[in-house]
């Protein structure tokens, strides 16, 4: 198939920057909540904004809906600078993450509101409420007061009142971390589908790392009002730039070391590297250290003995914690196999042990 | 769980204060409304003349009718007041809100009767206002329906009673989260119909609550028609006075001070309901 030929509807098209964000600061007092942050947003892109609390980015997110100005920088949308415009001129709607609902308004008239404040002819918006609440199974609460609902059903609503409006960004504050683990699991799958379903650009504020890996196209890590690294989740997990990136996406054993004639030695670990010499830090993901049963090497492994220290069993897997000697303490990710004791060999690829900086 | 000898001694005492000051006396109260007076003696004697007085002599329902009218203004002006002071207050004050708010609280602290004999001092007719009217050369004598007037009873009152209507409606202001103005706007709402939709409805409950406070506390009082209103501004609560006071006709004052009761029992039971019907759990 030449997808090529085909042309791609505007809202998918990956190569146009819909938002830019540009060299954004934002001060409170004299805290400096952002610093500097230079972000594009791809249309149709799924793109997640994940960060411990205090990191920034739900400032980030309100300076994207107009709740607050950035002290410095610039924010444009299709070519159109909108940190100068007012909340109620931005073609862009919020999912809050306690969901916001109108208390007085029923479901109908919480989707409905952003409608008829903007003058949609009225003749027009029965329609559209439908179809939004029909977007998320919610057309037999039509009628409820927010308050008779469940903590997924209003997230529902909340999704539909901002998405019948048709933004052009839709911007999700933590919608989903106010639900219990089943029902966020079960929210998240249909979150995904619904957005590529139809096609709107999702800016997602998250601190679960994990939510973020299933969701984004593209995950932004926020450290201190700093992006640490923008990338793909495949591509943030599997190459983290720093060690931060690599503790707080996912599990990870950062080894210091040092570079020296073309060996790289962590301890009790040691490999050739053809880099130049000096200290490093790599992170060795657990699930990239295996057992070696057979006891054979392949030339770009490392192999080494150690003794299990602590097993946990967590179903599917099993997560050790394998002391190499000398007090260096490994963990490690095994499929399930039993318990284990004593001094095993494993092994893992060189590949696998990831440069990040400090 | 709390025993119940902590709970008798815990309820005994509100209860006993409201059976001995506020029970027994609105029993005597109603009692004494079907009792005479005869040679200027009260007697005991069970009638319904003084209701028929009520309802015969046409001073009483003017009066009245004066009282409601007096008691609506006080109330649309202290709302037309206290509503915008309480929005600028919880929306848009920033940081001086604490200052603010203890500016509006303060003259609460200020005894009534000083408040009406400043007023008194402002608006008679030697009284500060008529002073700086002719200063201004405005006006060339007093002007003299200044004081003494409704319009003075309704001045004074709404001074009084805002802050009695500020605070309920800035309470429920308060409570709105804000996160549903927010929503509001990042649905298009511009500020005005972010106001009609949103905050407005949410802030009925401390309006409502205001109100009825306005419009009650005017209906009972007597002192600002006494200091401010002169004969044409006359209350209900002045005849109730005088016909315990200086007519020593008990029976029927209490008859007036009874009928007042129902009507702010049916006004406060209309305003719960109310309150209930726009309060959103």
């Amino acid at each position: 198939m030449s997808s090529a030929a085909i042309p791609q509807p505007s809202s998918v098209d990956a190569n146009a920057p819909l938002l830019e964000v540009r060299a954004v600061a934002k001060r409170f007092g004299s805290r400096d909540v952002l610093k500097n942050i230079s972000l594009y947003i791809a249309s149709g892109e799924f793109l997640t904004l994940l960060g411990e609390s205090g990191s920034g980015k739900t400032t980030l997110l309100r300076l994207i809906a107009g709740f607050e100005q950035p002290t410095s920088g610039e924010i444009w949308m299709s070519g159109e600078r909108l940190d100068t415009l007012p909340p109620y001129k931005r073609r862009v709607n919020t999912v809050f993450q306690n969901y916001a609902l109108f208390p007085h308004l029923n479901v109908r008239d919480n989707v409905a509101y952003g409608l008829r404040v903007q003058g949609v002819p009225k003749n027009e918006i029965p329609a559209r409420v439908d179809e939004a609440l029909n977007m998320v199974k919610m057309e037999e609460f039509a009628a409820a007061r927010p308050s008779r609902l469940s903590g997924g059903q209003q997230q529902r609503v909340a999704l539909a009142r901002a998405l019948v409006n048709r933004p052009q960004l839709l911007l999700l504050d933590e919608p989903l971390s106010a639900l219990d683990a089943n029902l966020r699991k079960q929210m998240q799958s249909e979150l995904k589908a619904l957005q590529r379903e139809i096609g709107t650009t999702f800016l997602f504020v998250t601190h679960d790392q994990e939510e973020a890996m299933a969701l984004s196209d593209r995950i932004a890590l926020l450290r201190d009002g700093a992006l640490e690294q923008v990338a793909s989740p495949r591509d943030i997990y599997a190459h983290p730039a720093t060690a931060y990136t690599a503790l707080f996406i996912g599990q990870t054993n950062l080894l210091p070391g040092e570079i020296r004639g073309s060996i790289a030695t962590c301890g009790a670990l040691r490999w050739p590297l053809d880099e130049p010499d000096g200290p490093v830090l790599f992170s060795l993901r657990p699930e990239t250290i295996r057992l070696s049963p057979d006891g054979m090497r392949q030339a770009n492994e490392v192999k080494f003995r150690a003794s299990v220290h602590q097993q946990v069993f967590a179903g599917a897997s099993e997560l050790l914690e394998v002391d190499c000697g000398a007090g260096q303490l490994l963990r490690v990710r095994l499929p399930a196999c039993g318990p284990l004791t004593g001094e095993h060999e494993f092994v893992f690829s060189i590949a696998d042990a990831t440069r990040v900086a400090d | 769980m709390y025993s119940r000898a902590y709970k008798t001694i815990v309820s005994a005492p509100p209860l006993l204060w409201i059976a001995l000051f506020l029970l027994l006396p609105y029993a005597l109260m109603l009692a004494h409304s079907f009792w005479a007076v005869q040679d200027g003696a009260l007697v005991h004697h069970w009638n319904l003349d003084n209701y028929k007085k009520l309802f015969t002599n046409p001073l009483y329902a003017q009066v009245l009718f004066r009282t409601m009218r007096i008691a609506a203004s006080v109330m649309l002006c202290s709302l037309l007041l206290g509503y915008p002071l309480a929005y600028y207050l919880s929306f848009h004050s920033g940081p001086r809100k604490e200052l603010l708010y203890q500016l509006v609280i303060v003259p609460l602290w200020v005894s009534y009767l000083v408040r009406g004999y400043a007023w008194k001092t402002i608006l008679g007719s030697e009284g500060v206002l008529n002073g700086f009217l002719q200063y201004l050369h405005i006006t060339h004598e007093p002007v003299s329906f200044l004081l003494y007037s409704p319009f003075a009873v309704v001045l004074m009152l709404t001074h009084i009673y805002t802050p009695f209507v500020f605070l309920p409606i800035y309470a429920s202001l308060e409570h709105i989260p804000r996160p549903l103005v927010e929503a509001s706007q990042d649905l298009g709402a511009t500020p005005a119909s972010n106001f009609f939709r949103v905050i407005l409805p949410l802030s009925i409950p401390g309006l409502l609550a205001g109100a009825i406070f306005a419009f009650l506390l005017s209906i009972g009082d007597f002192l600002a028609p006494l200091l401010v209103g002169g004969p044409s501004g006359t209350m209900i609560a002045n005849i109730v006075q005088t016909l315990f006071g200086a007519v020593y006709d008990w029976p029927l004052g209490a008859a007036i001070s009874v009928g007042i009761l129902l009507i702010s029992i049916s006004l406060l039971f209309l305003t719960e309901r109310l309150e209930k019907r726009w309060s959103f759990k």
